[in-house]
């Protein structure tokens, strides 16, 4: 009777440490890489905060390829890393993997959905924030001719390509937007020379508000179009200091507060699996205006943001989203 | 006289310079780690243990060195008719798209076995379909083919992002792939092979495409010196005129040369598509093509050397990974570091220690 006592004490015991949740973080980026000023680097950002605030390190690795990620993931989860939070939606099959073979791992996915037990799947309404940085646009040229340079033609960034039409036809409804993409490889994300190439060409076909959806090319796009005395629009990350009063605004996707919260949730034993859907109305996604750029917003497009994020929120204006049913209405 | 003429033994030209160049490439590259403050001995121990110390870490370098394998035996095919194909990246991403027709169509209804054989042709005739055209255009109007192949790396990048976005996708999924094929679509795992050896495979997708490319490494060897296209090709290679002026059809050659290193790359579609992923996604080939320049120059164009090379870069992809993964003061630009030197000293600079060896043999062959 003492004997199983005491083997109940000390199962007991080790339950408890087991669930103080011991965090010891683990990142994995995206193929761009961890300094790519937009997406990855915002990751990286979220996870240098929560390392600030609580003196907990984290392990992180930039993979150059697809099975490079799959072993990444695995060998952050079998060396007891938790939670492991893996960024970009190439890595969603590897995500399925290793998350069924270490089920008391918990994982974050970003920008896709893995329905399984121990994953939390973080999702943006990219649209929605598109569409803010649209409409911003679309009150803020002069010509009606706007640009949308894209890294690579794939589903999410037709969707940040969907939103943004519809946010600048929403102010200029006879707008002429035209739209290309940096390549068709790996190395699209990462071209600033090609991204800028092609945003001369919009220039010289009359855009003035030309928004970058390329992750590190974006830079490119923000360098030709500040050169060229044009506005350009950031995304992922706040760019709008990069070249102050030239970037319009960005589009901010919080990839940080994703990666800062799973870490936090964990520390805290809040995890919560499941699909988290962050638009507008979560603070996931905005048009960032700051000191960079404040001369640039008048105090007219200012009100037409707060409205239309108010009627986002509250549904009166729906954004399309290009993947409910892959086709985008304009 | 001159050292370039005389003749070494086998074992040391296949051998023992092959080694002091790597070993060269490995003193530099320990300089370098050296120099951003990392300890270089404990950055080999890393770089070997990730690459060979468990069953899994030996199953992922053999993945890795299978699809080197064929990427590298086709780059040679080629490059023994005197043509530079850079287009192996291409041809192996179209030939995935072979290999994942097959495995769309034939998953639901028969086993891997049926599927394989159909699979392979599937992978073989679309890779030597993409290299047709640069070899028609080299043959029948003297386009570069180093040109040609380039720019068809780009249309099939481009090419196969519109059919994954637009035509295979699943929809409402945010990753361009196709769905994940059946077992009957697959490739298995060779664990009973790493069983025999005590060691445990793990999730390393280490797959029956080894063999299919050990068996190609031999059928090469076949065709470049055992057969009349394989002379052919071979003459072709040492001197276009004088093959023509000997009867040697350059047309012909040329095209059929290049089927078979399409079809080569082609086939590498196999080890990733059916043997890893289960799917056909964007970018699955990562630059295999191009290492395999690299493998085919330091194997000197020959199968065993190809596999040597082949199971050298594997070493380096795998163990280079983990040892970023352990050392993460060691980026990935590191690691490319590190591969680069390999492949200068290696292969680029295979001939600078020749004369001094020559000298030595020489000394103690007393002649």
């Amino acid at each position: 009777m003492k004997k199983t006592l005491l083997s109940l004490f000390a199962l007991a015991a080790m339950s408890a440490t087991a669930f103080a949740a011991e965090v010891q973080p683990a990142l994995v980026y995206g193929t761009g890489g961890k300094f790519d000023k937009s997406f990855n680097e915002a990751a990286h950002a979220g996870a240098e905060k929560f390392k600030a605030e609580t003196g907990i390190d984290y392990r992180d690795f930039e993979p150059t390829s697809d099975t490079q990620g799959e072993q990444a993931i695995r060998n952050f989860a079998s060396r007891g890393f938790n939670p492991v939070v893996a960024v970009s939606f190439a890595w969603t099959s590897a995500m399925e993997k290793v998350a069924a073979e270490y089920p008391d791992t918990k994982f974050v996915i970003v920008d896709s959905v893995v329905d399984l037990p121990n994953v939390r799947s973080v999702v943006y309404k990219e649209e929605e924030g598109s569409y803010l940085v649209g409409l911003l646009a679309g009150m803020a040229s002069k010509t009606g001719k706007f640009g949308f340079v894209g890294g690579m033609d794939i589903p999410l960034i037709r969707k940040f390509a969907c939103g943004y039409v519809q946010g600048v036809k929403a102010a200029k409804a006879d707008a002429q937007i035209f739209q290309n993409m940096v390549g068709t490889t790996g190395a699209a994300w990462n071209d600033p020379v090609r991204a800028g190439e092609l945003t001369k060409n919009q220039i010289d076909q009359g855009a003035d508000v030309i928004y970058a959806a390329a992750g590190a090319s974006g830079l490119g796009v923000l360098q030709t179009a500040a050169d060229n005395g044009k506005f350009s629009i950031g995304v992922d990350s706040n760019q709008n200091h990069l070249h102050p009063g030239k970037v319009l605004t960005s589009m901010v996707k919080r990839v940080d507060l994703a990666v800062y919260n799973a870490y936090k949730d964990t520390q805290g034993d809040k995890f919560t699996p499941g699909v988290q859907a962050l638009g507008i109305k979560e603070d996931g996604v905005s048009a960032a205006i700051d000191d960079n750029n404040k001369s640039l917003i008048t105090a007219e497009m200012q009100a037409a943001v707060d409205k239309a994020k108010a009627d986002i929120v509250a549904g009166t204006v729906k954004v399309h989203d290009y993947m409910s049913d892959n086709s985008c209405p304009n | 006289m001159s050292t370039a003429s005389v003749p070494l033994p086998a074992w040391i030209s296949y051998g023992v310079i092959p080694l002091i160049n790597l070993m060269l490439a490995f003193f530099f590259s320990g300089l370098v780690i050296w120099s951003i403050g990392e300890n270089p001995f404990e950055a080999l121990k890393f770089l070997v243990q990730g690459a060979l110390g468990r069953g899994d870490a030996i199953g992922f370098t053999l993945f890795y060195a299978t699809s080197f394998i064929f990427t590298g035996l086709s780059v040679a095919v080629a490059f023994h008719a005197g043509l530079f194909n850079i287009g192996s990246e291409g041809q192996a991403y179209i030939g995935g798209l072979g290999a994942a027709l097959v495995a769309l169509a034939l998953d639901r209804y028969v086993p891997w076995y049926v599927t394989m054989p159909f699979a392979i042709a599937g992978a073989a005739i679309f890779g030597a379909a993409w290299a047709f055209i640069p070899a028609w255009l080299q043959a029948k109007r003297g386009s570069h083919i180093v040109i040609t192949t380039i720019m068809f790396n780009f249309i099939a990048a481009a090419l196969m992002v519109y059919l994954l976005v637009n035509v295979f996708i699943v929809p409402g999924k945010m990753a361009p792939e196709t769905r994940t094929f059946l077992p009957g679509g697959q490739l298995p795992k060779l664990d009973w092979l790493m069983a025999l050896f005590g060691l445990r495979l793990g999730p390393a997708p280490f797959n029956v495409s080894f063999v299919i490319a050990l068996v190609m490494c031999f059928l090469v060897w076949v065709l470049i010196w055992r057969t009349k296209l394989g002379y052919e090709m071979r003459t072709l290679g040492v001197s276009p005129t004088a093959a023509v002026y000997a009867g040697v059809p350059y047309v012909r050659t040329v095209i059929v040369a290049m089927l078979i290193s399409g079809a080569l790359a082609g086939m590498m579609a196999l080890n990733v598509v059916m043997g890893a992923s289960a799917r056909l996604q964007v970018e699955f080939v990562a630059g295999a093509g191009f290492v395999g320049i690299a493998v085919s120059l330091m194997g000197r164009s020959h199968p065993v050397g190809i596999l040597f090379a082949a199971l050298l870069f594997g070493i380096l992809y795998q163990g280079g990974a983990d040892l970023s993964f352990e050392m993460p003061n060691i980026t990935r630009d590191m690691i490319v570091v590190i591969q680069g030197l390999v492949i200068l000293f290696a292969g680029a600079l295979e001939y600078m220690l020749r004369p001094a060896m020559v000298r030595l043999y020489q000394q103690f062959a007393g002649k």
